[in-house]
């Protein structure tokens, strides 16, 4: 029987504790780089460390992959993960669902913010067309999308919102280099706080290195990451208006 | 050459004309007009240099002031061509007296005309020969290291800072890189002034600065030397200040650099009058300093699909061609860009990135083209995304390309580590050898999809051409004919920037670069 409470990786055989890892240290190549490596991993906990594979970088750098066995083991019936809670629907639920609960049209308002060219990411879950077959927001007949495009400001995305009477903000980041997204994050959900709408609002951030915990810590409602579809986003904004009964008629 | 593809010539011919008369539309619409970015330009080439107290370099400082003074029409050089010689100082103290408050061009009495054509003409054919002599050092370099064979294997820098880029780019070229392209960092595009001096902190690549241009330069030297072999420096010559960084590049020996007449419009929102009018002057610079420009057509298949939007990109590819041989550039030096960019999972994806690569080889033949790697399929997967790269690479072999850009199987992820690149230039390495003779021994059947597949690319690609001549290039982007995006011609950023020249426009510079480069366009605007 696997034991869940003792989880370690695994090879070819339960338990083996089998981690296959790569990286480079700042040495020159040679047999003392390469122990080096095998002390470095040891160090790191792993047992047997084997270096299987050196390389010269050039510039006194060398690269490493190695085999090891890790001891160490987790519990895996304990681990939570926050995750969006509300079931997600599809296109003509979510439509039927707004009709129901909401009775009015739903207003969203999305950009990818700061300098951030990328649009791929927001087109996806807004534009008609859509992304992975599955249509965006504009499509939705429930739902008023507006789409401001890439590199808007904070304060231009704010001031859309409230000319529409918004009723969720969606933002994308998707250049995370050096976490320059989390200071224009954090700028926004200020600047929502300081002009006294973001109880108002469902206010929602996504992009590839994005996930609803960060979301959460950074003060929004939801965060989306990779291969997020528009129905995953819509419905999770129509549960969490009803969820709050801000439904403005 | 025999088209193995057995492309119709004549149609070839046809579309080029097409995009010929699109692109006399817009040297039509240009040829009358400067940019803040165009006269900032001629300052630096002159010699000017160095910021304020505030950080504001004094080429802004200046041409701002003529800006606000309703002169700019007349462009900055007159003013400054007046002032030197009524005060008897360099550019540069020129510059700085005006920064500090202490002297105004605009109340010094006019010198007399000819001394002033006189000493603006001799301005800049200083400042050409400091290109010039540039672009000798590289010959010379070429002639002493020698070079790579193509398709030249590229390269990326992204660390943000300068000092850890040169360790990445000497660490590369002793990999095997034959051209190094430094990544400006996220936002440069949209500033209207180039940061100054070296700089160790941007975000997904560094700014371009002149000074980082010549530390980068000499470490390329350095290492070139060692592993014998000229390494070449690539930058961005786009957004904003795209003349601007054309010289500095120009000035500090650059070798290839990014400059498309339309991604700037498509992808960070530029306004479109400002880039065209940029553009021609940036590749004159190009032209003459022997760059190899890079255009951007690669990009349209990130926001348009790779397989229904192909024909955008030949189309495009064209128009970029016929801009650019307005400007003076010879095809050697005309980096066309595309991309290996279709969806993995599309059966035969394989035999079509073939087809399209092998087109733009017999359409382009003398053009070094740019392929661009997987970007947009690329995923977390790094072992697929391996040997998405390596299909890739073997195409390139396959087809003859001029400037792989290596993919890098982390290319979802983050900017490349230094062992990513290593692992990307020993694969390349290896299928480039492995499979060097390879084109040599191909024939395409001549009824198979990959034929067809060719043909219909060029197909749409002329009936994209002909509708675009009817529309314009103005109306077309509008519609978002090109990368799904659309732009109107007095949306998006700069567009403040755009000036028509009066009757007396002048610039000693542009007169001179359109008479070293044999182009007769400029005669209209120039003649007073
Ligand atoms: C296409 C692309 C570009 C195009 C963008 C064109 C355009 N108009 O969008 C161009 C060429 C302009 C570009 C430029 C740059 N790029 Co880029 N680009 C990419 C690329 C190849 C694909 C991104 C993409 O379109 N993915 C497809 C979409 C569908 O996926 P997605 O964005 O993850 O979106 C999904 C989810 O994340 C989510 N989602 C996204 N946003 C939102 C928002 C909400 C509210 C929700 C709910 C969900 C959600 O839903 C989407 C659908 O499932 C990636 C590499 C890669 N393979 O990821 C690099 C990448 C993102 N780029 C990168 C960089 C560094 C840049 C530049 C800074 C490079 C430079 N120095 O010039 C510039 C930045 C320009 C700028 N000012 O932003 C890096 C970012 C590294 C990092 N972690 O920070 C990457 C990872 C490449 C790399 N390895 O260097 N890029």
């Amino acid at each position: 029987m696997n034991d869940l409470r003792h989880i370690r990786p695994y090879g070819d055989t339960w338990d083996d504790g089998k981690v296959q890892m790569s990286f480079s240290l700042p040495v020159p190549y040679g047999e003392e780089a390469k122990e080096a490596a095998r002390q470095y991993v040891a160090k790191l906990g792993l047992l047997e460390p084997q270096v299987v594979h050196a390389m010269d970088l050039g510039e006194e750098m060398t690269f490493f992959v190695l085999y090891a066995k890790a001891t160490h083991a987790i519990d895996f019936t304990t681990i939570k993960v926050p995750k969006v809670e509300s079931p997600v629907m599809d296109f003509y639920e979510i439509n039927q669902f707004i009709k129901d609960h909401i009775g009015r049209k739903v207003v969203v308002v999305g950009a990818c913010t700061g300098t951030d060219a990328h649009t791929v990411g927001i087109d996806a879950i807004m534009n008609m067309k859509g992304y992975a077959g599955e249509y965006g927001l504009e499509r939705y007949p429930e739902i008023d999308a507006y789409n401001m495009g890439s590199q808007v400001s904070n304060a231009a995305l704010i001031r859309k919102a409230k000319e529409v009477n918004a009723d969720a903000i969606l933002v994308s980041q998707v250049v995370t280099q050096k976490d320059v997204h989390l200071p224009n994050l954090t700028e926004l959900v200020d600047m929502l706080e300081a002009e006294g709408l973001r109880q108002r609002l469902v206010v929602i951030c996504g992009g590839p290195r994005l996930n609803h915990e960060v979301a959460l810590e950074l003060g929004y409602d939801a965060g989306f990451g990779s291969g997020t579809l528009a129905p995953d986003v819509a419905s999770f904004i129509v549960h969490e208006m009803v969820k709050r009964q801000t439904s403005k008629f | 050459m025999q088209s193995k593809l057995g492309l119709d010539e004549r149609q070839i011919a046809e579309a080029r004309a097409l995009a010929g008369q699109i692109a006399d539309d817009v040297m039509n619409f240009i040829l009358d007009k400067t940019t803040v970015a165009i006269e900032r330009t001629v300052l630096r080439l002159m010699g000017l240099d160095g910021v304020d107290e505030e950080g504001i370099p004094l080429a802004n400082v200046l041409v701002d002031q003529v800006l606000r003074n309703g002169q700019l029409s007349g462009g900055v050089s007159r003013l400054v061509i007046n002032g030197m010689l009524q005060t008897g100082l360099s550019l540069q103290k020129l510059g700085e007296k005006v920064a500090e408050g202490e002297l105004d061009l605009f109340s010094l009495p006019a010198f007399e005309v000819e001394s002033l054509l006189e000493r603006g003409a001799l301005e800049a054919e200083r400042a050409l020969d400091r290109i010039k002599n540039s672009r000798q050092a590289r010959e010379t370099y070429l002639q002493q290291l020698g070079e790579g064979p193509q398709p030249y294997v590229y390269v990326i820098v992204a660390t943000g800072n300068i000092y850890e880029d040169i360790i990445q780019a000497k660490a590369a070229a002793r990999q095997g890189a034959d051209i190094i392209a430094v990544i400006r960092t996220t936002g440069q595009s949209l500033l209207d002034y180039v940061p100054y001096g070296a700089t160790t902190e941007g975000f997904g690549g560094t700014y371009a600065t002149q000074e980082n241009f010549r530390i980068m330069r000499a470490a390329l030297d350095e290492v070139g030397e060692e592993v014998g072999r000229y390494i070449r420096l690539c930058n961005y010559a786009s957004g904003l200040c795209m003349p601007e960084i054309a010289a500095m590049g120009a000035m500090e020996r650059l070798d290839v650099m990014l400059n498309d007449a339309l991604y700037g419009i498509l992808f960070r929102d530029i306004n479109m009058q400002r880039t065209l009018i940029d553009q021609h002057f940036s590749r004159m610079i190009n032209a003459y300093a022997g760059i190899i420009i890079n255009t951007g057509e690669d990009n349209y298949l990130t926001t348009a699909d790779a397989v229904e939007a192909a024909h955008t990109v030949l189309a495009s590819q064209l128009i970029n061609e016929q801009l650019a041989k307005r400007s003076g550039l010879p095809e050697e030096q005309m980096g066309l860009g595309h991309a290996f960019e279709m969806n993995p999972a599309i059966e035969d994806g394989l035999l079509w990135e073939w087809a399209q690569a092998q087109m733009a080889r017999e359409i382009f033949p003398n053009a070094p083209l740019k392929y661009m790697p997987p970007t947009k399929h690329m995923t977390g997967n790094i072992f697929r995304g391996h040997v998405q790269d390596a299909l890739f690479n073997l195409i390139g072999i396959a087809t003859g390309q001029g400037i792989q850009l290596l993919g890098m199987m982390t290319e979802a992820i983050h900017t490349p580590l230094i062992h990513d690149r290593q692992l990307a230039i020993e694969s390349a390495r290896y299928i480039f050898n492995n499979a060097r003779h390879l084109q040599d021994e191909i024939e395409f059947k001549q009824d198979g999809q990959m034929v067809k597949r060719a043909h219909q690319v060029v197909d749409e690609a002329s009936a994209l051409l002909q509708e675009m001549v009817d529309k314009g290039l103005f109306q077309s982007l509008s519609e978002g004919m090109f990368a799904d995006v659309k732009r109107t011609p007095d949306g998006g950023k700069g567009r403040d920037g755009v000036v028509l020249r009066a009757p007396d426009y002048y610039n000693p510079i542009e007169e001179a670069l359109y008479r070293r480069l044999g182009l007769d366009m400029g005669k209209e605007v120039s003649a007073r």
